[in-house]
C-alpha cells in the first residue's frame, strides 16, 4: 500500500503469544464487500482497537470473531484453532453490545450470572463470581434491580460485567460507549482502562471515535472500506500515518502535493509551490521526480511574521492568514498558501501577538522531522 | 380560561352512565322477583335457580368452554409459530402478513357463510363441535398473529445474540430469553382468542348442530324466539360477570409483571 511508512515494522511482538489471528478474512454481503481480505494479530492481554468510519466493516470483523457471521474466505484462529463454523455458544469469546442487550426480564444479578450458569457454575461459586464482577463494575448495590431501573452508563457496566463474568479468552466491545453522552463517555473510558488492567483479559474494541481509540488502546488497527490501512501504537498512527486516509481520519493533517528532488543526508528533499527547504525523514522507497504527499500535523507548525526568522533547517511555507479561531487552549490559524489552505494550531502560551489578523502575510515553519511522506493520492 | 372540574366530572359521569347503566340494569333485573323487566318488585334468586335446573344451559356452557379453550390453544400455537416465521425475511413476506390479517376486516356474516360453505358443504365436516372448532381457529388465528407479531418484531435480536454469545444453545436461548420476553403477548393473544370464541354469535350460528349450541347462540335463540325472559337475563348477568373477572385478572397480572420488570413488560393487547 505504501512505500515509505514504517507501518509493517510498527507491529512489534512485544506482547504474549498471538491470541486471536485473522488470516485473509473476506466477507461479502449480497451487493457489497464488507471485509476485503484482512489479516490481524491480537496478543494476549492487549487492549486492541479497530478504528474506522461507519460502514468500514469493523463491526463485521467483530461479529465474525463472535461467530454471528461466518467469513466467506480466510481463517479466524483463537489460540491457534480455526473458529470458522464454530457456533457463538461454543466460542470462548464474549461481546459487549452497543445497545447493551441486557435481558429485561432478569435482575442485574441474573444477567451477570447468565453466562456462568450456562457453564454449569452453581451454588457458592456462582455467588462468589457474580459478586466479584458486580464489585468490579461497582454495581454491587444494584444486584436486585432490573436493567430498566438503571441509567445508560450503569446498564453498560452491567453488560461489561455480564460478558466478563463468563470468563472469556477475549472480550469484544462493539462501540460500547456510542450511546452515551460525552461526559459519561469520558468517565467510562477511564473505567474501561481500569477494568482491563484489573482483569487482564484481552479487549478487542471497535469504535469510530479516534480520540477514544488513542486514549484507550495499546494498539490500533485503522480500517477503511473493508481493508486495514495501518496497525500500530497510538503514537504511530497519529505521528506517522501510513496512508492519506489515516492522516485525515485521525486528527487533522495538512497535506501538500510535492515532488521528490533528491536525497540529502538522512532527509528527502522536496519541491512544492511556495515551499522553501521542504524536507522529510528518509524512509526508503523514494526516487527523484516521484510525486508524493507531504503531510504535517497542525500543532507542529509554527507561525512567523516578517520580523522573526524561523530556525535554520526548518521547512518554510509562505502564506496569508485567512481565518483565526480562538479555542481557549490554542488558536487555529487557517493560512492560504500556494499549495492550498493549511492549518496551524498555536498554543496560546507561545502565540505571537501580531500574527493574528486575517490578511497578514506569515511564514509557516516546522521541523522536517515532522513531515510525513505519503502516496500522492489514495488511488 | 377558567377551569371547571365539575363540568369534566359531569361529562365523565354521563359517559359511564351511558356505558354501564344497561349492564347494571341487567344485573338488577336478574334478581327481580317478578317476571316483569320494567318493574322491580323484590329480591329473588328464582331465575338463577331455574337456570341451574336447565340442562340445555349447562350443555351450551360446556360446549362453549370446550370450544373456546381448544380453539384458543390451537390458534395460539399456530399464531405464535406464524409470528416467529414472519420475523425472518423471505420472498412474499409482506403478502403473507397481509393475508394473515385479512380475516380481521372481513365481515363476520361473510365469514360465517364462507365457513359453512367450505368446511361443511365442501369438506364434509359435520355441523357441531368439529365445524365450530375449525371456524373459531380460523378467525381467532389472525388476532393471535397480530398481537404476538407486534411483540416479536419489536424485540431486539441482539438480546438473543447476547444469550448465544454467553454460551446458550439455540434451545436454551429460546427457553430463557425469547419465550419469557414474548410470553406476555402470547398470553394476551390466547386470552383474546378465548374471548373471541366464547363471545361469538354470528359465525357460530351458521355452524351449530342439533344439540350442540354455544352459549351465546343459545341466548340469542332464546331471546329472539321468546323475548327476553328473566332466565336469559340471569344467564347474561353471569356471562358479563365471568368476562369482567377474566379481564380484571388479566389487568392485575399484567401490571404486577410490569412492576416487576420495570417498564419493559408492556402487555401487547
Amino acid at each position: 500500500m505504501t512505500g515509505f511508512s514504517p507501518a509493517e515494522a510498527s507491529t512489534p511482538d512485544t506482547f504474549a503469544p498471538v491470541e486471536i489471528g485473522l488470516h485473509g478474512v473476506r466477507k461479502r454481503f449480497s451487493d457489497q464487500v464488507a471485509v476485503d481480505g484482512i489479516s490481524l494479530n491480537v496478543h494476549e492481554g492487549e487492549f486492541f482497537s479497530v478504528l474506522g468510519p461507519s460502514g468500514c466493516g469493523k463491526t463485521t470483523v467483530l461479529r465474525m470473531i463472535a461467530g454471528f457471521v461466518d467469513p466467506d474466505e480466510g481463517r479466524i484462529e483463537l489460540d491457534g484453532n480455526d473458529m470458522v463454523g464454530v457456533p457463538p455458544y461454543r466460542r470462548d469469546v464474549n461481546t459487549v453490545f452497543q445497545s447493551y442487550a441486557l435481558f429485561p426480564h432478569m435482575s442485574v444479578w441474573d444477567n451477570v450470572a447468565y453466562g456462568l450458569k450456562r457453564k454449569k457454575v452453581r451454588g457458592a461459586e456462582l455467588e462468589k463470581r457474580v459478586g466479584e464482577h458486580l464489585e468490579l463494575v461497582r454495581l454491587a448495590q444494584f444486584a436486585k434491580r432490573r436493567p430498566a431501573q438503571l441509567s445508560g452508563g450503569q446498564q453498560q457496566r452491567v453488560a461489561i460485567a455480564r460478558a466478563l463474568a463468563a470468563g472469556p479468552r477475549l472480550l469484544l466491545l462493539d462501540e460500547p460507549l456510542g450511546a452515551l453522552d460525552a461526559k459519561l463517555r469520558k468517565e467510562l473510558q477511564i473505567e474501561l482502562m481500569r477494568i482491563q488492567r484489573e482483569v487482564g483479559t484481552t479487549f478487542l474494541y471497535v469504535t469510530h471515535d479516534q480520540e477514544e481509540a488513542l486514549v484507550l488502546s495499546h494498539r490500533i488497527a485503522v480500517m477503511n472500506a473493508g481493508k486495514i490501512e495501518q496497525v500500530g501504537y497510538p503514537e504511530d498512527v497519529y505521528e506517522r500515518p501510513a496512508t492519506r486516509f489515516v492522516a485525515g481520519f485521525i486528527g487533522t493533517s495538512n497535506i501538500l502535493d510535492a515532488e521528490v528532488s533528491g536525497v540529502d543526508g538522512g532527509f528527502v528533499a522536496l519541491t512544492a509551490p511556495g515551499a522553501v527547504n521542504l524536507r522529510a525523514k528518509f524512509a526508503g522507497g523514494v526516487s527523484r521526480g516521484r510525486k508524493v504527499a507531504a503531510t504535517v500535523r497542525p500543532e507542529k507548525v509554527h507561525l512567523f511574521d516578517e520580523a522573526a526568522e524561523p530556525p535554520t533547517g526548518w521547512c518554510v511555507l509562505r502564506g496569508v492568514v485567512q481565518d483565526v479561531v480562538y479555542t481557549g487552549v490554542s488558536t487555529q490559524f487557517v493560512v492560504g498558501t500556494p499549495g492550498g489552505e493549511l492549518v496551524a494550531f498555536v498554543q496560546n502560551a507561545q502565540r505571537i501577538d501580531d500574527a493574528g489578523a486575517p490578511g497578514q502575510p506569515v511564514r509557516m515553519a516546522w521541523d522536517p522531522e515532522f513531515t510525513v511522506l505519503l502516496e500522492s493520492s489514495d488511488g | 380560561m377558567k377551569r371547571r372540574p365539575w363540568a369534566l366530572g359531569a361529562v365523565v359521569a354521563v359517559v359511564f352512565l351511558f356505558l354501564y347503566a344497561p349492564i347494571a340494569w341487567l344485573a338488577i333485573a336478574s334478581f327481580n322477583s317478578s317476571r316483569s323487566l320494567s318493574r322491580i318488585s323484590g329480591f329473588s334468586l328464582q331465575w338463577y335457580e331455574e337456570l341451574a335446573d336447565d340442562s340445555r344451559v349447562f350443555g351450551s356452557l360446556r360446549l362453549s368452554l370446550q370450544l373456546a379453550l381448544s380453539s384458543a390453544v390451537i390458534a395460539t400455537v399456530i399464531g405464535t409459530l406464524a409470528a416467529f416465521g414472519l420475523r425472518r425475511a423471505f420472498p412474499g413476506r409482506g403478502l403473507w402478513t397481509v393475508l394473515l390479517s385479512l380475516p380481521l376486516v372481513v365481515p363476520e356474516v361473510v365469514m360465517g357463510v364462507a365457513m359453512l360453505g367450505f368446511f361443511v358443504k365442501l369438506a364434509g365436516v359435520p355441523l357441531g363441535f368439529g365445524a365450530l372448532l375449525f371456524a373459531h381457529v380460523a378467525f381467532s388465528l389472525s388476532f393471535v398473529v397480530v398481537v404476538v407479531r407486534s411483540r416479536v418484531s419489536g424485540m431486539d435480536a441482539r438480546m438473543e445474540e447476547a444469550a448465544a454469545d454467553l454460551g446458550a444453545s439455540p434451545f436454551v436461548v429460546f427457553r430463557t430469553v425469547t419465550l419469557p420476553l414474548v410470553a406476555p403477548a402470547v398470553v394476551a393473544g390466547a386470552a383474546f382468542a378465548f374471548l373471541l370464541s366464547f363471545d361469538d354469535v354470528v359465525i357460530s350460528s351458521y355452524l351449530t348442530g342439533v344439540g350442540s349450541t354455544t352459549l351465546p347462540v343459545f341466548v340469542y335463540a332464546q331471546a329472539s324466539k321468546r323475548g327476553i325472559s328473566p332466565e336469559i337475563v340471569a344467564l347474561s348477568t353471569l356471562m358479563v360477570t365471568a368476562t369482567a373477572l377474566l379481564l380484571i385478572i388479566g389487568v392485575v397480572v399484567a401490571s404486577w409483571r410490569a412492576r416487576r420488570a420495570g417498564s419493559t413488560a408492556k402487555l401487547a393487547g
